[in-house]
């Protein structure tokens, strides 16, 4: 290949392979070293010639979701093609204001101290707690939204069983008979089938699937919702976490990190769209396409968190819950202005969406959200 | 008779006498999957042709076609093997009634865990496989079986064998040609992603699903096709539920080639809109305002 950067490097697949999957590391694509062995591998069949054989194997063996294949391409023509790098700098997504540099100034303000300062300050602790457990997240200042957050982690999820397909075994007598089991014990009883054993079906939990509203009306909410993301993807393995805005963005991934911080710090580089408009129904359209009536979605417990301010038209939004409603167990949708006196859910979005609403819940303070617990798992 | 294709250009060829028309990312994937030995992950729309290309693969490899459908809570003894218990009993009882039970017990259990009283399912099929050319496994919709299952899976794959208590290690030494498809309801373990080579398969081209709808639906003559195939595209751009895939332009074209139609009118398609869009909101949406629409995409080509 003459285009390649550097004439030195034509000689040796690995080192190219090398070069470029370093390149695609630069821009946050995960590649193991074993990929790298399979791309230089993959080389060595289809050769370095043909400018698409090498994009192809490539492709084939260096990335695994079709999300990356943008950025893959990009890079491609980078490395392969000598184009000025720059495009990279503007196209990335500008990571706007996130809560990695909240929780920074947090630590730095948070006076060592306190946190060694162990015996007494555990008492004191106790009664603030208490009443910020009911104080509007809109209300809480930093070190409180702090405190919450920590709280956050202490949620634990159980959401409710359905019958899965496996079978377990039981001593119990069911309806199933377990013939492996029942057929052992008959060879020591001479070819008699005397002690009969059964399975029964084993219990799964559902899934769970969160739609965060990251828009501007939901600012003060938004950064506490996330947390409490983290708090139920960590604590289970059957969730998935999503951002809406004026885009959909999964982030169950982002937030999979056991240390919050982290993941919340890669969770808001992950969403382009913090403090923008809504347009709920269009994001809601998006998440059913791509995700929810594939099959995520089925089955599944939705939780929606939202003020319902939208931009777009409520008739898709209603059409789009009712569609996603057609699929999942059970809707819940979280509405932190709900608890406000006076309020009721007339605004265009709210009201088209609430006929397809199993569960109506105020998501203001973190009582509310133990509450969004407890309907989970019912 | 098979030849061992010697690049991406040999299997694309190849593909297409069997009637399978592939782009030149498909072909370079399926080569590299064919000479690394590497299981070939599929991922797409629903109706891309995934589980064909298996088919064809079988078909112009000679292999055997052995089909793994997953579905939630499968497990070793639905994709693996099983033991013949109601078989089992009868020799048991057998055994029993002629006196033999009592004296020889083990020599009866071998019996029992022998090869005769074994269930093969499509693993062990695929992987102990005595016939003459390597099959094709495929494993169709990965996605829907649970995530325990696809450790399992990646067991079986990686070792090519596979250890039954009672009988010893089984596995022909030749590796099967493993598609693995899924429909993207979850994410699969990157674990097993990274044994396997990545595609994610799109919709066809103009070009290429006018003459997909050529090679399927020979009723369908050449003005009908063209037709047919800009009034998908133009379908697909849509915003329907369930965008038509290549499976569905290949029963729309046959089924007016059938109706004896040589060209798209308005009742046409009202007529046979069924083959195409599954969802009533989507024939109502096309019927409603898009008919037009599609008949002006059509009539441009």
């Amino acid at each position: 290949m003459d285009e390649t950067p550097n004439d030195e490097l034509i000689s040796n697949p690995a080192r190219i392979a090398a070069g470029f999957s370093q390149l695609l590391r630069g821009l946050g694509i995960e590649v193991p070293l074993s990929r790298v062995m399979s791309f230089v591998q993959a080389l060595g069949w289809v050769g370095l010639s043909e400018r698409h054989s090498v994009y192809w194997a490539g492709r084939a063996t260096l990335i695994s979701d079709p999300e990356d294949i943008e950025l893959y391409n990009r890079a491609f023509e980078v490395f392969w093609e000598r184009k000025r790098p720059s495009g990279l700098d503007v196209e990335l997504p500008a990571i706007s204001v996130s809560i990695a540099t909240d929780s920074d100034e947090e630590a730095a303000d948070v006076d060592p101290q306190i946190d060694e300062d162990h015996g007494p300050t555990l008492q004191l602790r106790y009664s603030p707690t208490e009443t910020l457990k009911d104080k509007d997240f809109a209300e809480c200042d930093e070190q409180e939204l702090d405190e919450l957050r920590r709280l956050m982690g202490s949620l634990r999820f159980t959401s409710s069983l359905r019958p899965s397909r496996r079978r377990l075994p039981t001593k119990y007598q069911t309806r199933h008979p377990d013939m492996r089991r029942t057929l052992r014990s008959a060879i020591s009883m001479g070819g008699e089938p005397i002690h009969r054993k059964f399975v029964q079906r084993d219990r799964r939990p559902r899934r769970l699937v969160l739609l965060i509203d990251v828009s501007g009306s939901m600012e003060p909410y938004a950064r506490a919702l996330i947390r409490f993301a983290h708090a139920t993807v960590v604590g289970r393995t059957r969730v998935e976490a999503f951002a809406i805005g004026t885009r959909l963005t999964r982030i169950t991934r982002e937030l999979s990190s056991r240390d919050p911080d982290a993941a919340l710090r890669a969770a808001s580089g992950a969403v382009t769209d913090w403090s923008g408009g809504t347009r709920l129904g269009a994001t809601l359209k998006e998440f059913n396409e791509l995700w929810g009536l594939r099959g995520m979605a089925r089955g599944a417990i939705v939780v929606l968190l939202s003020d319902g301010w939208d931009r777009g038209e409520p008739e898709l939004l209603g059409e789009q819950m009712q569609r996603l409603h057609r699929v999942s167990h059970r809707q819940v949708w979280v509405n932190p202005l709900k608890h406000t006196p006076g309020y009721a859910p007339l605004a265009g979005g709210m009201a088209a969406a609430l006929p397809h609403t199993d569960d109506f819940i105020e998501g203001h303070s973190f009582e509310s959200l133990e509450r969004l617990a407890e309907a989970v798992s019912a | 008779m098979f030849n061992f294709p010697d690049s991406p250009a040999a299997v694309s060829a190849a593909l297409s006498d069997h009637n399978y028309l592939t782009d030149e990312g498909l072909s370079t994937v399926v080569y590299l999957a064919m000479t690394m030995q590497r299981p070939l992950f599929l991922e797409g729309d629903a109706g891309v042709g995934k589980t064909e290309l298996a088919k064809v693969l079988a078909a112009w490899t000679g292999g055997e076609l052995i089909r793994l459908q997953c579905y939630e809570g499968i497990d070793a003894s639905q994709a693996l093997y099983e033991w013949d218990y109601t078989r089992q009993l009868l020799h048991l009882r057998t055994a029993e009634a002629s006196g033999r039970a009592e004296s020889d017990s083990e020599a009866i259990e071998d019996e029992l865990y022998s090869d005769r009283f074994l269930i093969r399912r499509p693993l062990l099929q695929a992987i102990d496989y005595s016939g003459e050319h390597r099959p094709v496994l495929l494993v169709d919709e990965v996605d829907r079986a649970d995530d325990e299952f696809e450790a399992f899976l990646l067991e079986v794959l990686s070792d090519h064998s596979v250890t039954i208590p009672e009988l010893g290690t089984l596995g022909s030494g030749k590796p099967p040609l493993v598609v693995v498809t899924s429909n993207r309801t979850r994410d699969v373990h990157d674990a097993l992603k990274r044994r396997c080579l990545y595609h994610w398969v799109n919709h066809p081209d103009l070009e290429r699903e006018i003459e997909i709808i050529r090679l399927k639906s020979p009723e369908a003559d050449a003005a009908l096709a063209r037709q047919v195939a800009l009034a998908v595209q133009a379908m697909r751009g849509m915003g329907l539920y369930k965008p038509p895939g290549v499976a569905e332009t290949i029963d729309w074209s046959t089924a007016l080639g059938k109706l004896g139609e040589s060209i798209l009118t308005e009742e046409t398609i009202k007529a046979t809109l069924g083959t195409v869009l599954k969802y009533r909101e989507d024939q109502e949406r096309v019927s409603g305002q898009g008919i037009e629409m599609i008949m002006a995409a059509a009539a441009n080509g």
